[in-house]
């Protein structure tokens, strides 16, 4: 039990800010606000598994991926594929040409199923699909370029032009793909019709215990010696090689993990916005992404997630209320991020936090101490196994 | 009376405005009384007993707000005008707009907040067909009501969209035909972008081409989407030597495309070309020295010369300024509040089963469309008359052809 606490909640303070995290998105937001903006708060929340993804990747790794989209986009095509079969059953589809194919094919001129599609009739394989493909992916991706020590800005640019890359490929291929229209009016997943009210209500509910369950586990790989590794790699990467570490290994698996967990949330995106198109993939979403996390606090698996709430709901409120000006206001306030709080809603909660009174009890050790104490273990563990 | 005779009325007599606005107000609110808010509206929409909510969706921002600009400026043109003559049974028609920022998911979450949150009684917009189809599964859940204002391919007929563009076949086949016969055309090149709309034409044109006309095709290309290099092309027809160019090429790519044909010395002076994709508005950036003599196919154009279209481009100009061109979308965004009061007017109830039932009897038609007479056929399209324009160097189009009004057909037998 104490390790549960210690290692997936990350000690008093973490629980605490997790507790805090779970009371908000499980109970006050689904009581405060009307079905609309709860999908909404929804749909903002699978955003923030790849904001999450990049405090591991980013924060932790120091690998900057503007190419986040990409697995955010693998997960959500594999999961709109599925819906997309399931809703193109002979019956609906009998005005077209070959009916019992999705209508974009039929638009193409194709008169079967392409061989790749046709597993996606498979529940399960769907469900393996969202989480292997994207690894499979980031392993080719992470394993050509870590190998080769490849880093920094150089791979940035990389992950950016294969997003490029994919969402080209996606509207060029249009009758495979659904082209730059996406795959568009999906219905019910397994028989169970995703746009009803109550559907909406337990997507929400599932996606928010999804993203707190990954959070858990990222903080459980952040505190484990893995995460102390990559910590010492971001800082001096030399002094871990020289240690005797497989610097490239932990790198390929962080690229991975982080993969996966945007994948999900790309898998989930699709479920409670009911498509999926090519504007998830590309340069401008995984940028996106990048912001929430910048916003949110590189460091904080719990910041990024009100990062990414605060971005979206700015997003919202200013192009409802000044559709003509929204855009110079979410400037103004990237800016202003940038200038005045470098890390982030965190780094305002962790550097005023501890002067507000009724928080003090959560500062008791404050992060950088703990970081510090944490980077010279490793440096001690790091020298020892490097005698041996 | 029609709203023009009223505006020039207005205009001449000063003294009697006074009195005009007061009968207006008896005549609006009399009207309001006949047809009491509970049972012109018994779907919870935001209809109160002298106003009326409606919404528009258009991007404001991002790559299509050059393009969708005119549609929202047309559209708000026409509400005005209906509001100016006394609204709709008796109410004034209030507008909530949205920005849909040239993100197709961003349609679908607005039009979710207007119909959800607001409560609107029709929406008018959208511009692309991606666009659409993110928005259409919003409509058809929430049973809403949207008025759409682009040409596009076709193939889709939903209960909660009117199309107030042509659909695909209406533009190509009389532009084709038209070719054929004036140009003796019989060797075509396709060229497009990469999407649906394009490839749909396209797939249309080349039926019409090799079954009907008895021409052939000498190449088909489609460039991505925003692609600018249009040289392998421009050798590939200066080797094959068409009759005809058919072009689709949308957005960006339009403004490389034309320039690079001019600087390979491919004008109208040696080459026949019909283009799907300029409107008014495109020229703005293409420019009209580079268009000089090349043709495209639309439902309306700017010059068109009758007394409709003379008070059309009048009233917008005022409204958005002398320098506000007008192309084919514009023109069709402006019909979209018509054609609803029409039917709302015709069903006395603003709930969007009746409207579109009313929508459907196969005599709703607009006899004040800048474009000419208008009618909606029960299939949700309008029929319309399909012309050729030759751009001149002012950015103008002199219109060269006009067809008898068509049919119609988003899915055309034989052509899929």
């Amino acid at each position: 039990m104490n390790f549960v606490y210690e290692r997936f909640l990350g000690g008093k303070s973490g629980a605490i800010a997790i507790g805090i995290l779970a009371l908000l998105i499980l109970v006050v937001l689904p009581l405060a606000l009307d079905l609309f903006r709860l999908n909404l708060v929804g749909k903002y929340l699978t955003y923030a598994f790849a904001a999450v993804s990049l405090v591991l990747l980013w924060g932790y790794g120091g690998i900057l991926s503007l190419g986040q989209g990409i697995f955010f986009g693998l997960g959500g095509y594999a999961m709109a594929m599925f819906l997309k079969l399931e809703a193109s059953d002979p019956e609906s589809t009998s005005i077209q040409t070959t009916p019992g194919i999705p209508d974009f094919m039929d638009w193409n001129q194709l008169t079967e199923l392409p061989w790749f599609w046709v597993p996606f009739e498979s529940f399960t394989f769907t469900l393996l699909a969202i989480l292997l493909v994207p690894s499979i992916f980031a392993f080719i991706i992470g394993y050509s370029m870590f190998k080769r020590r490849v880093g920094g800005v150089y791979f940035a640019i990389i992950t950016q032009v294969i997003a490029v890359i994919l969402t080209v490929l996606i509207v060029g291929q249009q009758g495979f793909t659904g082209g730059i229209n996406g795959i568009t009016d999906l219905k019910t997943l397994n028989g169970w019709d995703i746009r009803e009210d109550s559907s909406k209500y337990i997507l929400y509910f599932i996606n928010a215990f999804l993203l707190l369950g990954v959070i858990m586990v990222s903080k459980f790989i952040l505190t484990s010696k893995f995460g102390q590794l990559l910590l010492a790699m971001k800082d001096k990467e030399d002094r871990v090689r020289f240690s005797g570490y497989d610097v490239s290994n932990f790198k390929i698996f962080v690229f991975c993990v982080s993969a996966v967990i945007a994948a999900i949330g790309g898998a989930m995106f699709t479920l409670q916005v009911g498509f999926m198109s090519p504007s998830f993939v590309g340069i401008v979403p995984s940028i996106e992404m990048v912001i929430f996390a910048a916003v949110g606090g590189r460091m904080s698996l719990i910041g990024v997630v009100y990062g990414t709430l605060l971005v979206n709901a700015g997003k919202t409120a200013f192009s409802e209320t000044f559709p003509e000006l929204w855009l110079f206001l979410m400037g103004g306030l990237f800016i202003a991020v940038v200038m005045f709080f470098p890390n982030g809603l965190a780094g305002i909660y962790n550097k005023y936090g501890p002067k507000v009174k009724f928080l003090r009890p959560l500062f008791s050790k404050s992060e950088k101490a703990e970081t510090t104490t944490e980077s010279a273990k490793i440096e001690a563990d790091a020298t020892t196994e490097g005698a041996k | 009376m029609s709203y023009f005779s009223r505006r020039k009325f207005l205009g001449k007599t000063g003294a009697l405005l006074s009195a005009m606005v007061a009968a207006g107000f008896i005549t609006s609110s009399a009207m309001a009384a006949d047809y009491p808010t509970a049972e012109v509206n018994t779907t919870g929409m935001a209809v109160t007993d002298d106003t009326v909510t409606v919404g528009i969706l258009h991007s404001l921002t991002g790559t299509m707000a050059i393009s969708e600009t005119g549609a929202q400026e047309a559209e708000k043109l026409a509400i005005k005008q209906i509001n100016e003559s006394g609204g709709i049974l008796g109410r004034q028609i209030e507008i909530i707009q949205e920005d849909g920022a040239s993100d197709w998911p961003t349609f679908a979450e607005k039009s979710r907040k207007l119909l959800v949150n607001d409560n609107v009684a029709a929406v008018f917009g959208c511009w692309t067909s991606a666009s659409r189809k993110a928005a259409l599964p919003v409509f058809e859940k929430e049973n809403g009501l949207l008025y759409y204002p682009t040409f596009y391919e076709g193939l889709e007929q939903s209960k909660n969209v009117i199309y107030t563009g042509q659909e695909a076949t209406q533009q190509i086949l009389a532009g084709l035909d038209w070719v054929a016969k004036e140009k003796g055309a019989k060797t075509f090149y396709l060229i497009g972008s990469d999407y649906i709309w394009p490839r749909t034409s396209m797939k249309i044109a080349r039926i019409h081409i090799e079954k009907v006309l008895g021409g052939k095709v000498v190449g088909e290309e489609y460039k991505p989407l925003g692609d600018t290099q249009f040289g392998s092309v421009i050798n590939k027809i200066r080797l094959r030597k068409p009759d005809v160019i058919f072009a689709a090429v949308v957005g960006g790519s339009n403004v490389a495309w034309f320039k690079q044909l001019n600087a390979a010395g491919i004008t109208s002076k040696n080459q026949t070309l019909l283009t799907l994709s300029v409107t008014e508005d495109e020229v703005l950036g293409i420019g009209g020295e580079n268009l000089e003599g090349f043709y495209s196919v639309m439902k309306y154009f700017q010059s068109q010369d009758n007394p409709n279209n003379v008070a059309f481009v009048k009233a917008f100009k005022e409204m958005h300024g002398e320098d506000s061109v007008i192309g084919d979308v514009t023109q069709a965004a402006y019909l979209g509040p018509w054609l609803w009061k029409a039917a709302v007017e015709k069903a006395g109830s603003f709930d969007v089963d009746k409207v579109v039932a009313a929508s459907e009897e196969d005599d709703i038609e607009l006899t004040t469309a800048p474009e000419g007479y208008v009618k909606l056929h029960p299939n949700h399209h309008l029929w319309s008359k399909t012309r050729i324009g030759q751009w001149n160097k002012d950015g103008q189009a002199t219109v060269v052809y006009e067809s008898d009004l068509i049919e119609p057909n988003p899915f055309p037998e034989g052509y899929q």
